[in-house]
C-alpha cells in the first residue's frame, strides 16, 4: 500500500512537470498549428536563469526559491515572445518552416547553452525543507513533489480563469476552435499568437526551474530530454486541449513510475506503447478534436 | 518539337555532369589535390577521404530520408532508429554470432525491413504531426534499448566493431580508400534506386497521394500500400547506409541513436532543398565539411583569442549551423536547389516547367 501512494504522489510531481511543458505546447498547436521543438529551450533558458539566481543569493531560503521561480518564469516568457516575434510571425501561414525553425532554433540554442554554461551538469541546491520526506499512509514522500503538485495546479487553475474569464483567453479559445471564423469576425489573432507564446514559454521556464530541483542538476540537455515527454503527453491528451494535457500528464507520469518499479525500469518504453495504443484507438488523443 | 528536344536535352544535363562528378570522385584516391580549409589534407590520405566518405555516407543517409519527407511528404521523426538499427544491428550480429559479413548483412537488411513494416504499419494509422510524434516516440524508444542494453550495445561508450569476421581489406587506416569507394557506389545505388522509385507507378501514386490523399481514395487506389512502402524502402536505405558506416567509423556510438540526430538528417534534407535529390546530396556534402571544418576551428587560435561574447558562439559548430539554418528556411526557401533553379528559370525559361513537380507544396 505504502509503496503504491509513493508511487502515485511521486507520479503526481512527475506529472505536474510534464504539464508545465505540455500545456504550453498544446495551446500553441491548437492556436497555431505549429509544433514549438524549440519549447525545450525555453524550459533550460528558465532552469539556467533559476540557477545563476540561486547562486546569487544563496540557494538555500524559500525567497531565493520563490524568486528563481519568478525569474525563470519570465525569462521563459520573454525567449519564447522573442521568438514568436522574430522567426515565427515572418512565417505567417508557412507552417512546415514554422516548425522548421523552431527545429534550427533549439539545435542552436542548446549549442549555445553548452557554450555558456559547458556540457556537465551544475547542481542546484533548495531550502532544506524540499529534500526531506512527509509520511502519508505509511509512504515516505519526498517534499519536493508537493511543490511541484501545488504550483502545476495554480498554472492550470490560472489558465483555465484566463482562457475563460478574459477576453483575450475567449479569442484564443475561439482561435483553437475555428480560427479562420475568428480571424473573419475581424479579430486580430496575431496578438493572441504572440500571447499564447509568452504564456507557454513562462510555464516552460517555470517548469525548468522546478524541474532542476526535480533532477538536482541544470544541464542543456535538460529541455530535450522532457519535450519528448512533453510530445508524448500532448499528442495522448489530444493537441490543444488544455485539459487533456492535465490529464495526460498525470497518466504518462503514474504509468511511467509504476513501470519502473514493478516493470525493472522499463517506465520509457512503457510510455512509448501507451502512445501508440492511445493513438490507434483515438487517433486524435484523449480529449483532441483535429487529429 | 524542337522546345521539347531542348528540354530533354536540357534535363539529360545533370546526369551527365553527374557521371563526369563520379568519375572524378573515383580517382579521388589516385590523385593530390588540396583544398585548404575545406579539406583536412590531399585527397590520397586516409583523413581526408574517411572525411569524403563520410560525406557520401550523410549524403545517402539524406536521400533516403528524402523518399520518406520530400516524396511521400511524411514527416518523420524516427529516421536515426533505421540508421542505428543499420549500424547496431550489423554491429550485434558480427559480435554476437559466428556469421561472416554479407551472411550478416543479410540478416540486418531483414531485420530493418521487419522492422520498419511494422512500425510503419503502426506509424501510419495517422496522419500529419501525430505521425511526427509517434516516430520520434518509436526512435526514442530505440535510444532508450540501446542505452539500456550496454552489455550488448556498449552503452554510453559506444559499440565497437568486432573485426573476425570482417574481410581484411575494410580494416585499417590505410583501407579507407576501399570504404570510400564502396561509399561512393553506395551513394550512387541509393540515388538510382530513389530515382527509380519516384518515377515508377508506386512512386507517382506516393507523390500523388501527398498532394491530396482524398482524390487518390476517390480513384480506388488505397494510399496507405504506397505510403507504408516509401516509408519502408526510406527505412532500409538508411539500415544499410548505417552498417556502413559502423565500418567506416569502426564502431556506432549511441548518438546516432537520438532525436538530434534525426533532426540534423532533416537540416540537411532541408538546407539542399525539399524535392530535390541533387540538392539533398550536395546539401549533405557541405554540412558534413561545415561540421568537420567548423569543430576545427572552434579549436584554433584565432577563435580562442576573440572576446567571449563572440567565442563562445562561434566555437559551437552546432551553434553556427542551426542559425545558418534558421537563415536558409527564412531567406532561401527551397535551399540550396531552390537557389540553383532560380538561378536557371533566370537563364532558360523551359527549365521552369520541368522544374515544378518537383516541389513539394507547402
Amino acid at each position: 500500500m505504502s509503496t503504491i501512494v509513493l508511487l502515485l504522489v511521486t507520479g503526481l510531481g512527475l506529472g505536474a512537470l510534464y504539464f508545465l511543458v505540455a500545456s504550453g505546447l498544446s495551446l500553441i498547436y491548437g492556436l497555431m498549428d505549429v509544433l514549438n521543438f524549440a519549447h525545450g529551450s525555453f524550459l533550460t533558458i528558465g532552469a539556467f536563469a533559476g540557477y545563476e539566481l540561486s547562486r546569487l543569493l544563496g540557494g538555500d531560503s524559500w525567497w531565493t526559491l520563490i524568486a528563481s521561480m519568478i525569474l525563470g518564469a519570465l525569462v521563459g516568457a520573454l525567449a519564447a515572445t522573442a521568438t514568436e516575434l522574430l522567426l515565427i510571425r515572418p512565417l505567417y501561414k508557412r507552417l512546415i518552416e514554422q516548425v522548421l525553425v523552431t527545429v534550427g532554433l533549439a539545435l542552436a540554442s542548446v549549442a549555445l547553452f553548452e557554450g555558456i554554461w559547458g556540457t556537465d551538469a551544475l547542481f542546484t541546491q533548495g531550502p532544506a525543507f524540499l529534500s526531506g520526506t512527509t509520511e502519508i499512509l505509511g509512504a515516505r514522500i519526498p517534499n519536493d513533489r508537493f511543490l511541484y503538485i501545488i504550483v502545476a495546479a495554480l498554472v492550470l487553475i490560472g489558465l483555465i480563469a484566463f482562457l475563460k474569464f478574459t477576453r483575450y483567453g475567449l479569442i484564443i479559445r475561439a482561435g483553437v476552435e475555428n480560427r479562420s471564423m475568428v480571424t473573419a469576425l475581424g479579430i486580430d489573432v496575431r496578438k493572441a499568437f504572440t500571447l499564447v507564446f509568452a504564456i507557454g514559454g513562462a510555464a516552460a521556464g517555470l517548469g525548468g526551474v522546478l524541474a532542476s530541483h526535480y533532477f538536482g542538476y541544470v544541464s542543456p540537455q535538460l529541455g530535450g530530454t522532457l519535450l519528448i515527454f512533453a510530445f508524448i503527453v500532448t499528442v495522448i491528451g489530444g493537441l490543444g486541449s488544455l485539459a487533456g494535457a492535465a490529464i495526460a500528464s498525470v497518466v504518462v507520469a503514474v504509468f511511467q513510475q509504476f513501470a519502473n518499479f514493478y516493470l525493472g525500469g522499463t517506465g520509457d518504453l512503457v510510455v512509448v506503447l501507451l502512445l501508440a495504443g492511445v493513438l490507434l484507438v483515438r487517433p486524435s488523443g484523449l480529449l483532441g478534436k483535429k487529429a | 518539337m524542337k522546345l521539347i528536344d531542348k528540354a530533354k536535352a536540357s534535363s539529360a544535363t545533370p546526369w551527365v555532369v553527374g557521371g563526369a562528378l563520379v568519375a572524378l570522385f573515383a580517382v579521388l584516391p589516385f590523385l593530390n589535390i588540396m583544398i585548404p580549409g575545406v579539406l583536412p589534407g590531399p585527397t590520397y590520405t586516409p583523413g581526408t577521404l574517411q572525411v569524403l566518405a563520410l560525406c557520401m555516407l550523410y549524403s545517402s543517409l539524406a536521400l533516403s530520408y528524402h523518399v520518406i519527407f520530400s516524396t511521400a511528404g511524411l514527416l518523420s521523426f524516427g529516421h536515426a532508429l533505421y540508421f542505428a538499427v543499420g549500424a547496431y544491428g550489423l554491429g550485434i550480429v558480427l559480435q554476437e554470432t559466428e556469421f561472416e559479413l554479407l551472411p550478416a548483412i543479410g540478416l540486418t537488411i531483414a531485420a530493418a525491413i521487419i522492422i520498419a513494416g511494422l512500425i510503419g504499419a503502426v506509424s501510419l494509422r495517422v496522419t500529419g504531426i501525430s505521425f511526427a510524434m509517434v516516430t520520434l516516440a518509436f526512435a526514442q524508444a530505440g535510444s532508450v534499448l540501446v542505452s539500456r542494453n550496454s552489455h550488448i550495445t556498449g552503452g554510453e561508450e559506444g559499440l565497437r566493431l568486432s573485426i573476425e569476421h570482417v574481410p581484411s581489406f575494410l580494416i585499417g587506416v590505410m583501407n579507407t580508400r576501399n570504404l570510400y569507394w564502396i561509399a561512393l557506389l553506395l551513394l550512387i545505388i541509393v540515388f538510382l534506386i530513389v530515382t527509380w522509385f519516384e518515377r515508377s507507378r508506386a512512386g507517382h501514386v506516393v507523390v500523388a497521394t501527398r498532394e491530396n490523399e482524398l482524390r487518390v481514395r476517390v480513384i480506388g487506389i488505397r494510399p496507405f500500400v504506397v505510403k507504408h512502402l516509401a516509408f519502408v524502402i526510406g527505412a532500409t536505405l538508411a539500415a544499410v547506409v548505417g552498417m556502413l558506416y559502423l565500418l567506416l567509423q569502426s564502431g556506432a556510438a549511441p548518438r546516432i541513436t537520438t532525436p538530434d540526430f534525426t533532426l540534423t538528417i532533416l537540416v540537411i534534407v532541408v538546407l539542399g532543398g525539399v524535392g530535390s535529390r541533387w540538392g539533398v546530396v550536395v546539401g549533405a556534402i557541405i554540412y558534413t565539411i561545415l561540421d568537420q571544418r567548423l569543430t576545427t576551428l572552434s579549436g584554433s587560435e584565432i577563435i580562442q583569442d576573440l572576446p567571449a561574447i563572440l567565442r563562445i558562439p562561434l566555437s559551437e559548430p552546432l551553434f553556427i549551423l542551426g542559425t545558418l539554418f534558421i537563415l536558409v528556411v527564412i531567406f532561401l526557401p527551397g535551399g540550396l536547389a531552390g537557389v540553383a533553379r532560380r538561378a536557371t528559370v533566370r537563364s532558360n525559361p523551359l527549365r521552369e516547367v520541368e522544374a515544378q513537380p518537383d516541389e513539394v507544396k507547402q
